[in-house]
């Protein structure tokens, strides 16, 4: 551990996230001490690390989800393996199971866009943030395997595997299904404004429980669905719930750019994270986005021991049983190590991170016993939640009902960046 | 002789003109206190289970969102879902259409809440009812009646197949041998049919029920066949003794002839319960809460989902519409389930009771719409319910009340510790799961039980 270091005036604090997934994200964790595969598929392990993550008074936990089976590597259908953890629970049921067990901390599942209903993905959300009093976001995620899209059978996706990814075939994929989800994205985001706040009004007096001119159809045809509207859920407390994605390229970043509020990004090192900071804020100009900028957090796996050497061995012991492949960097340290990085890595314009612990809850442990107390001591963590809302933690602003009136204007403004297209992307991004 | 156990369930006060949200003692119909408070006083009280409806779209009348009567509420699968964090033995029943949702996603969210929950999920399921709730999902169209029936066996078969893709040992994860399923091919399904082409593997193990509870509310005569090849449990809203018990002997023997065992199945009205220390306190409280659920206006927009069209000019405290219903004209309120499949027949029968007892349109329509069909001490309520219990009117009750979220409080109170002490109903909850609560056997694997959807296949 280190000592204070006084010699750093207090940056603005970090953002901290972190990932679950299963038993944690290195494929052998499963068979680790301290883990309990047998619980995976319990409601018990779900609270323990909910609770154990407030404690760190972490700013949210995201919950991995996907319309199949896991799979090595998310463009591929899964192989038939039996040494692997298989199968997950509906990660906005568990985040909606987690609501009232916790008090402070951001419950962001992961839905995906593809084959969901946006009228669905608006309520649960939007209830989501009722029930939690506004904690609630949405890790959007595209749904890019064809075995996914066989358990709907309503529409065909090509198979395309990594290496076909820069193809012209590949390419429109990737176009086809991150323009779907703007489109969703942007639909849901609709339906959270189709009511403006206070529209339900009780006045016993002339009968009416809402005022129906502060409630809005939305009216979207898009290629691959329609909503009408308005919802059937109140507006959510936040307004619009947290919105986040996985960008590895410029298309993600679009995507991120056009409709998201946080976007998460894989940087490999210091200069990496300059360059995808960069790509960012590019994206951003070039969906002329006029939300309030992404905030951007860097993905990292982390594995975590009292000592470089140990951490090393943990990672070297794991990897032997099953090796680890990952988009993010996988960093073995000590939690003052990995304080260290995560400090310098911030100089490149990051906003914070999300861990991803290889081994729940062993790492998620170190992070709350471990890394957190030391960034408190560098005074780079808040000591305790001060906000209640998630929006608010991010010091994103509650958004105007995008139907409400305003002085001056006639016409319906739109929060967001309407969907018109942008330009052509330079550099190809692989899907989140 | 042995006395039938009562099943009790309650359901949430959330739209339709039963709940008076202008009364004081009304609470919100969307916070999270409301359902938490609810939930609580029921598990307080035994019952055997919670319901909550669900809305797919806002209801209009005359192409005007109807601001008249609670709008808007929440998410069925997540409120349940938080609700089964906050107790630990009620069942989790949830009306979730099986128009708008495809196999796959119900089939895990289900799983999901039965794992959740430890065996407490329960799936109501419903069609939609009318075409513009289509303009809120990719599927867009509006399916015909038979469509609608089609889809719904085809679905809940496919859930069933879903469910069943798992075996109940699949997942070993045993860190020593580095077993963490059993089989290569759980999961594995494949299912065609006239509405779903489907194959993969699901990605949920199989949950503490194997199946949750299915409930199905069947009126029609195919929708009785179909609740009776296929629920666990049947709702209806056929509350007077006689025709609780015509309804409760029609679908049993239609039970038997789809070659399931009856007393697999249980037959369970809703029921509004309105309390008083005495019978005549009752009928004056009755009477007033009857006055505030259908109120002048509400009588009115209640015979224009009879007659299908604007009736405002009509004088409420005069007679009935003079005009004939137009059922073949555009809905004129939407979002909504019909009250009736024949409404120049439902016409003439509201002129005949209005004729026979000199009532007003309101007269006659508060006369329909009584819901409140236990009105008394809680003595004569608990009698009235174990009457019709073991007179097999019924199984048990679904049971409600106009205020929200506290109007459970004294039937759990008042009612629930008279039926405990004459041992028809439990004094605690001795089952796991919801299944045994009831008294359920466990579900066949898919297969082996008679359902409408017999051309799907499991492949593994």
């Amino acid at each position: 551990m280190s000592a204070p270091d006084t010699s750093v005036p207090p940056a603005s604090p970090l953002h901290l996230a972190v990932a679950f997934d299963g038993t944690g994200w290195h494929p052998a964790a499963w068979r680790e001490p301290g883990t309990r595969p047998g619980e995976l598929f319990t409601a018990r392990h779900w609270v323990q690390l909910a609770r154990t993550a407030e404690r760190g008074l972490l700013d949210l936990i995201t919950i991995e989800d996907g319309l199949g089976l896991q799979s090595g590597d998310h463009l591929a259908e899964p192989e038939r393996r039996t040494d692997r953890v298989q199968g997950r629970l509906d990660a906005s049921l568990v985040a909606a199971f987690l609501a009232p067990l916790t008090s402070r901390i951001g419950l962001v599942p992961t839905v995906t866009t593809t084959h969901t209903e946006p009228f669905h993905v608006a309520s649960a959300l939007a209830t989501l943030d009722h029930d939690s009093h506004g904690r609630a976001g949405w890790r959007v995620q595209t749904s890019v395997r064809a075995d996914e899209a066989a358990h709907f059978g309503r529409r065909q996706i090509p198979a395309v595997g990594r290496s076909e990814l820069d193809t012209p075939r590949g390419r429109a994929l990737v176009a086809e299904l991150f323009g779907e989800a703007a489109e969703v994205v942007d639909t849901v985001r609709r339906l959270w404004d189709s009511w403006e706040d206070g529209a339900e009004i009780r006045d016993a007096l002339t009968g009416r429980f809402v005022d129906r001119d502060r409630l809005h159809t939305v009216d979207v045809e898009a290629a691959h669905f329609a909503v009408r509207g308005p919802s059937i859920v109140p507006r959510p407390p936040q307004g619009q719930p947290l919105v986040a994605s996985l960008s590895h390229g410029y298309e993600p970043s679009l995507l991120a750019a056009r409709v998201g509020d946080v976007v998460f990004t894989t940087p490999h090192d210091a200069d990496d994270a300059a360059r995808v900071v960069d790509q960012v804020r590019t994206a951003e100009r070039a969906a002329g986005r006029t939300a309030p900028p992404l905030r951007i957090l860097a993905d990292l796996v982390v594995v975590l021991a009292g000592t470089e050497a140990g951490a090393r061995d943990r990672l070297a012991r794991l990897d032997a049983r099953d090796p680890l492949s990952s988009d993010a960097l996988v960093v073995a340290t000590t939690p003052a190590g990995l304080a260290d990085r995560l400090l310098d890595w911030r100089a490149a314009g990051l906003d914070g991170y999300r861990l991803r612990p290889a081994v729940l809850p062993t790492d998620l442990d170190a992070i709350v016993d471990g890394l957190v107390p030391e960034l408190q001591r560098r005074g780079a963590f808040r000591t305790g939640y001060a906000e209640t809302g998630l929006r608010e933690r991010f010091g994103l602003p509650r958004p105007t009902s995008r139907y409400a009136p305003r002085s001056g204007s006639a016409t319906v403004p739109a929060l967001l960046p309407g969907l018109a297209p942008v330009p052509a992307p330079t550099t190809t991004g692989s899907p989140a | 002789m042995t006395r039938k156990q009562i099943v009790l369930g309650a359901y949430f006060p959330g739209v339709n003109h039963d709940t008076v949200w202008s009364d004081p003692a009304s609470g919100s119909h969307i916070a999270w206190e409301s359902f938490e408070q609810w939930a609580r006083t029921a598990e307080r009280g035994g019952l055997d289970l919670l319901f909550l409806a669900e809305g797919l779209r806002l209801r209009t009348r005359g192409g005007e969102i109807f601001d008249q009567d609670v709008v808007g509420r929440p998410d069925t699968f997540t409120v349940l879902a938080a609700l089964a964090a906050v107790t630990e033995h009620i069942g989790l029943a949830g009306t979730i259409n099986s128009t708008y949702n495809e196999p796959y996603e119900l089939a895990r969210k289900f799983a999901t809440l039965d794992i959740l929950s430890g065996g407490r999920a329960a799936w109501n399921v419903v069609t939609s009812s009318d075409a513009p709730t289509g303009e809120n999902f990719r599927r867009g169209a509006y399916l015909g009646h038979h469509q609608r029936y089609e889809r719904a066996g085809e679905t809940l078969a496919a859930v069933r197949a879903l469910w069943d893709s798992w075996g109940s040992g699949a997942v070993v994860a045993d860190q020593a041998s580095g077993e963490f399923l059993s089989d290569a091919r759980v999961g594995d399904f494949a299912l065609s049919g006239n509405q779903f082409d489907i194959a993969g593997r699901f990605s949920t193990p199989r949950s503490p029920q194997g199946h949750p509870v299915i409930l199905q509310a069947g009126e029609s005569p195919a929708g009785r066949d179909f609740a009776a090849a296929n629920a666990d449990a049947i709702f209806s809203r056929y509350q007077r003794f006689d025709e609780a018990r015509a309804f409760y002997d029609d679908v049993k023997a239609r039970v038997r002839r789809a070659g399931r065992d009856p007393h697999e199945v249980r037959i369970l009205p809703s029921a509004g319960v309105v309390l008083g220390d005495t019978d005549a306190e009752a009928r004056e409280r009755h009477e007033h809460i009857h006055d505030l659920q259908v109120d002048p206006w509400t009588s009115i927009v209640l015979a224009e989902m009879v007659w299908n069209r604007d009736l405002s000019s009509y004088d409420p405290d005069g007679p009935l519409p003079d005009v004939d219903p137009t059922p073949e004209a555009p809905r004129w309120i939407e979002g909504r389930a019909p009250l009736t499949q024949d409404p120049h027949a439902t016409a003439a029968a509201w002129r005949e009771i209005a004729a026979a007892n000199g009532f007003s349109l309101r007269e006659t329509v508060k006369h329909v719409f009584d819901r409140a069909v236990f009105v008394g001490t809680p003595e004569h309520v608990a009698d009235e319910i174990d009457r019709y219990v073991q007179s097999d009117a019924s199984d048990g009750f679904i049971l409600g009340s106009h205020v929200t979220p506290s109007g459970l409080d004294e039937i759990v109170e008042r009612v629930v510790p008279i039926l405990q002490e004459r041992g028809v109903f439990r004094t605690g909850y001795d089952g796991g799961t919801l299944r045994e609560n009831l008294g359920l056997a466990p579900p066949a694997r898919f297969g082996e039980r008679r359902n409408s959807g017999r051309r799907a296949a499991v492949a593994s």
